[in-house]
């Protein structure tokens, strides 16, 4: 039986995914992670998520100088970064921020550059409000972990504990 | 243009993830493996044909399609005209934008990211039913 503690922690934690959906946020592929999450990778999603953040941060950077350079518009390597953000944003289910990337994208096909840097805008704004919340999930997340391990003894201690006394 | 895999002494088939993205790599890493695959991955479809040249074996590889300098079609014609038999599966986002022909240039299948659970059942489906005869 859980906790009063784990049980808060465990229905805020749900409470904020389901946030996150409603708002399209986040979507499916986000639940295909965390079934990939099991003993022999109890932090895999936070990982993967991290790893993203990380790359992402670069790829804003690169697109913010490219974008913002008056004399060359280079195109391609503009595409390239995009590519690179949508795949790896649909690969963690983070769905807003791939249709933003949709729409930039968009944008610097047709060179509009004040579009492209409206969507830009919109793209860094949508990148802080997801790493906010996946901070505020795995905090959480951290904190139940921590909750379970103090309330519930280590087995191997346990099962020592009724050997020897019976 | 997928080889037989060979069934009698491998526990598992082997995967090569071509992606010039970390977090593909290693979300296409942990899908494969939690189905079955022992895997491996580089960052760019040059790596990939140099991997290969070098003589390492794959029973699938799975392919980003758009990347810097070699992107996939071009690594997979490469991969082809060395006289690879692997299934190659290409895996990228928005497929008819990218517009090119996956299959002229030696692809056997192509699927849109995410890399999810039924794609690598999929394959893994594949692969073992390509091994009977």
């Amino acid at each position: 039986m859980l906790g009063l503690e784990t049980y808060r922690l465990v229905t805020d934690m749900n409470r904020l995914l389901a946030l996150l959906f409603h708002q399209g946020v986040l979507d499916e592929q986000f639940l295909q992670l965390q079934q990939l999450q099991d003993e022999s990778s109890p932090n895999f999603v936070s990982e993967v998520v991290n790893i993203y953040f990380n790359e992402s941060e670069k790829l804003l950077r690169n697109l913010r100088a490219l974008l913002m350079d008056r004399e060359q518009w280079e195109y391609k390597k503009v595409g390239v970064h995009l590519n690179q953000m949508i795949g790896s944003s649909s690969s963690i289910g983070a769905n807003r921020i791939r249709n933003v990337c949709v729409a930039l994208r968009g944008a610097s096909e047709q060179n509009n550059r004040l579009g492209c840097l409206r969507a830009l805008d919109v793209l860094e704004h949508e990148y802080c409000y997801l790493k906010n919340k996946l901070h505020e999930f795995f905090h959480i997340e951290q904190q139940r972990v921590l909750a379970a391990g103090i309330r519930y003894p280590n087995p191997v201690q346990q099962q020592q504990h009724h050997q020897n006394h019976p | 243009m997928a080889k037989k895999v060979k069934s009698s002494n491998k526990s598992k088939l082997s995967a090569l993830v071509v992606d010039d993205d970390g977090v593909c790599r290693t979300v296409h890493c942990a899908f494969l493996r939690r189905h079955g695959f022992e895997t491996s991955s580089v960052e760019s479809g040059r790596q990939a044909v140099d991997l290969i040249r070098s003589g390492q074996k794959f029973d699938i590889i799975f392919m980003d399609i758009i990347m810097p300098e070699m992107n996939g079609v071009q690594a997979t014609r490469a991969l082809r005209a060395m006289g690879v038999k692997s299934m190659i599966v290409g895996i990228d986002c928005d497929l008819d934008y990218i517009n090119e022909d996956f299959m002229q240039a030696g692809m056997d299948r192509v699927y849109e990211k995410p890399m999810t659970s039924e794609i690598a059942i999929s394959v893994h489906q594949a692969l073992l039913n390509n091994n009977i005869v």
